[in-house]
């Protein structure tokens, strides 16, 4: 692979500096110049370069033998025996995938115990197939006998496609069957799609902190893998009578060691919901002015079945635990309503909440950055606005 | 104790900008820091030879410039430097990238831990810390937030979850991936800034790696960029103006079919 200035056609007029996302790009005395210790090879500049002047040659890969590889997998992420939400939205998403490859769709749960309710729970969500591995051994999630099933499920069927959860489970247990696997994997895509001609599997994902969206193929290997995240996707609908077929999967205790042992599960109920799962998220941040206004958030949450999160200065204020915080060094976030008090909206808050579907800001400064990606703003006093809102959704919800 | 702390450098995304008329971003005057994660990966790692004794090496692979990053890590209390910086890994997604940390990792040899923040900022993977301890066939565990003992041959930590947190005890050598919570990082001191001015940061190419060139860089990265554009504008926003009580009424409004779908009670 190689990337150059075709200097005869290249007029000097910078269009390509502006699209270069890793500042490559340099004129110098009319001519583009590739710095290529920053270059990527990314090739975001060769389109809008309206002479044909960059010239990015791909050199092809080995190309391994890909026609054995069949089928759209989700991985079903479960704990304490219950099936999370995430895998039903994998299941919905990855329906329509299979759809559009003519394929099946598989579900693929490991589990300890009782496991045929949740088998039929798969299946009633439009699995075809629920490859099913029973052990006490698999009972809570542990990274390396769960890396061993998955891959040695993978080398025996020849999925095409794997989706997983980008969830703490998810992102730890995936990165390690790609690396056994060698194959690509796409991080926390928030769209994917099949292309019509090649058949492959389009992988769409925020970048630079969601400044930039990236598409992401993986040609050459076999599954393409991807991560998505929480509340991206639509639900599969439950149909009791869809048919299915259950494979259930038998492994010798000694074949699933672990050099990691997980010795408790300490579960912090701080708040009603878990932030990730939530459809609708309450935040506070630093206009609140101190721990004990959080109450005001706490009680709409309460009110309208929400979860509470915060901002960055309000977690290193100490006003609240960092489990809550919203944001880059928090989490992202994406329910269907967020409303965000007395929160001013830095850029680290915004990417970790801007893909929810109705953002609410209440904030006393007109020009805090959180009204750019509001869908209801509100410049006033939280302290009267939020109590009053929670009072009007007591008696509407009554 | 020998503690690797893999690092990355990369643009400050809070300074990061889109011009609003080509819907680019601005990268003129971004500064290059230190992944924020990756700090408390260092802290952790300082903190763990001040109390056990041993050393902590910084590795990073990037371009000539990332030597900068790696001096920050000494003046931070690092003991070592390593630079992995060739043409050979331009490129690399997170296969390659983890392929070629775990080559250097092989060649430095006696390590006891690995410590690498939960994720990048610029790339958000969190993937290239279980990637090398899946290269190198050791355990792992992601989203520590706090190391409850660590001695040779065994360690014992809390790994964040969305619901609270699990303690995993877990064999040495291990890759540990980390979170904010974790620790304070502390400021450079005085000391450690002499350090870093004198010390000389090694720079390995792919040879001295010893790594097999088709598995580097572009040519060795399953995915491929096909790609690159603006997310859509948010539309449709609206300020809601007027009187609390009214302003109340109005948003309940709009907000009672969401509220009502929503909810979990």
């Amino acid at each position: 692979m190689s990337i150059r200035i075709i200097l005869d056609k290249c007029v000097g007029c910078k269009v390509c500096i502006k699209a270069c996302p890793f500042g490559a790009i340099d004129v110098i005395e009319k001519k583009a110049v590739i710095h290529f210790e920053k270059c990527n090879l990314c090739g975001a500049c060769v389109p809008v370069c309206k002479f044909v002047a960059i010239e990015l040659k791909k050199e092809t890969q080995k190309k391994a033998d890909l026609s054995g590889y069949k089928d759209v997998w989700v991985f079903c992420e479960q704990k304490k025996g219950a099936i999370q939400s995430i895998s039903y939205e994998l299941l919905g998403e990855g329906r329509k995938l299979a759809n559009k490859l003519g394929s099946k769709l598989c579900a693929v749960l490991l589990i300890g115990e009782n496991l045929s309710e949740q088998a039929d729970e798969l299946g009633h969500r439009g699995a075809d197939i629920v490859y099913l591995v029973e052990s006490h051994r698999l009972a809570a999630f542990q990274d390396e006998p769960y890396t061993k099933v998955l891959v040695d499920l993978i080398n025996e069927y020849k999925p095409e496609i794997v989706l997983c959860g980008a969830t703490s489970i998810g992102r730890s247990l995936i990165s390690r069957v790609a690396i056994n696997i060698r194959t690509g994997l796409t991080a926390d895509c928030t769209g994917l799609d099949i292309d019509p001609e090649k058949k492959l599997l389009l992988q769409t994902r925020p970048a630079f902190g969601g400044n930039i969206m990236a598409t992401i193929i993986c040609p050459n290997y076999r599954p393409q893998m991807a991560t998505v995240r929480h509340k991206v996707m639509k639900e599969a609908p439950i149909n009791k009578n869809h048919k299915f077929q259950v494979i259930k999967k038998k492994y010798h205790e000694d074949d699933l060691h672990s050099r990691a042992k997980l010795l408790e599960v300490v579960d912090e109920i701080s708040s009603t919901i878990n932030l990730a799962e939530a459809d609708i998220i309450v935040s506070g941040g630093r206009g609140l002015g101190c721990a004990d206004n959080f109450k005001i958030i706490e009680e709409l949450a309460l009110t309208i079945g929400g979860a509470v999160g915060a901002s960055r200065s309000a977690v290193d204020a100490g006003w609240i635990p960092y489990s809550h915080q919203v944001g880059q060094t928090g989490r992202t976030v994406a329910p269907k309503l967020y409303i965000a008090c007395g929160i001013s909206g830095q850029i680290q808050h915004l990417v970790g909440m801007q893909s929810s579907e109705t953002i609410v800001a209440i904030n006393k400064d007109p020009d805090a950055p959180i009204f750019k990606v509001a869908t209801y703003g509100i410049v006033g006093d939280l302290f009267e606005i939020v109590p009053l809102l929670t009072k009007k959704f007591k008696e509407i919800l009554k | 104790m020998h503690i690797i702390v893999c690092i990355k450098q990369v643009p400050d995304t809070t300074e990061v900008r889109i011009d609003p008329k080509t819907n680019t971003l601005i990268r003129e005057g971004v500064k290059s820091i230190i992944n924020p994660f990756d700090m408390y990966a260092i802290e952790e790692g300082v903190r763990i030879k001040e109390r056990l004794g041993g050393k902590v090496t910084v590795l990073s692979m990037g371009p000539p410039q990332a030597a900068e990053a790696l001096r920050e890590a000494i003046s931070l209390g690092a003991d070592d430097a390593i630079l992995l910086c060739d043409r050979a890994f331009a490129g690399s997604d997170t296969w390659a990238t983890s392929y070629t940390l775990s080559k250097a990792i092989e060649k430095i040899k006696d390590y006891d831990v690995i410590i690498c923040g939960k994720q990048a900022i610029d790339g958000d993977t969190a993937q290239v810390g279980p990637g090398i301890s899946a290269h190198l066939d050791i355990p792992q565990v992601t989203y520590v937030k706090k190391i409850e003992e660590i001695k040779p041959g065994h360690a014992r930590v809390e790994r964040m979850t969305e619901e609270g947190f699990e303690i995993i005890e877990l064999t040495l050598p291990c890759v540990l991936t980390v979170v904010k919570e974790i620790n304070e990082p502390r400021l450079p001191s005085l000391k450690g800034k002499m350090k870093a001015k004198s010390l000389e940061v090694k720079v390995w190419t792919s040879e001295h790696l010893g790594a097999k060139l088709e598995d580097l860089g572009l040519k060795g990265s399953p995915t491929q960029v096909v790609k690159i554009f603006s997310p859509p504008a948010k539309v449709g926003g609206q300020m809601l103006k007027g009187e609390p009580h009214d302003i109340v009424e109005k948003l309940s409004h709009a907000l009672k079919d969401t509220v009502l779908q929503s909810r979990k009670i």
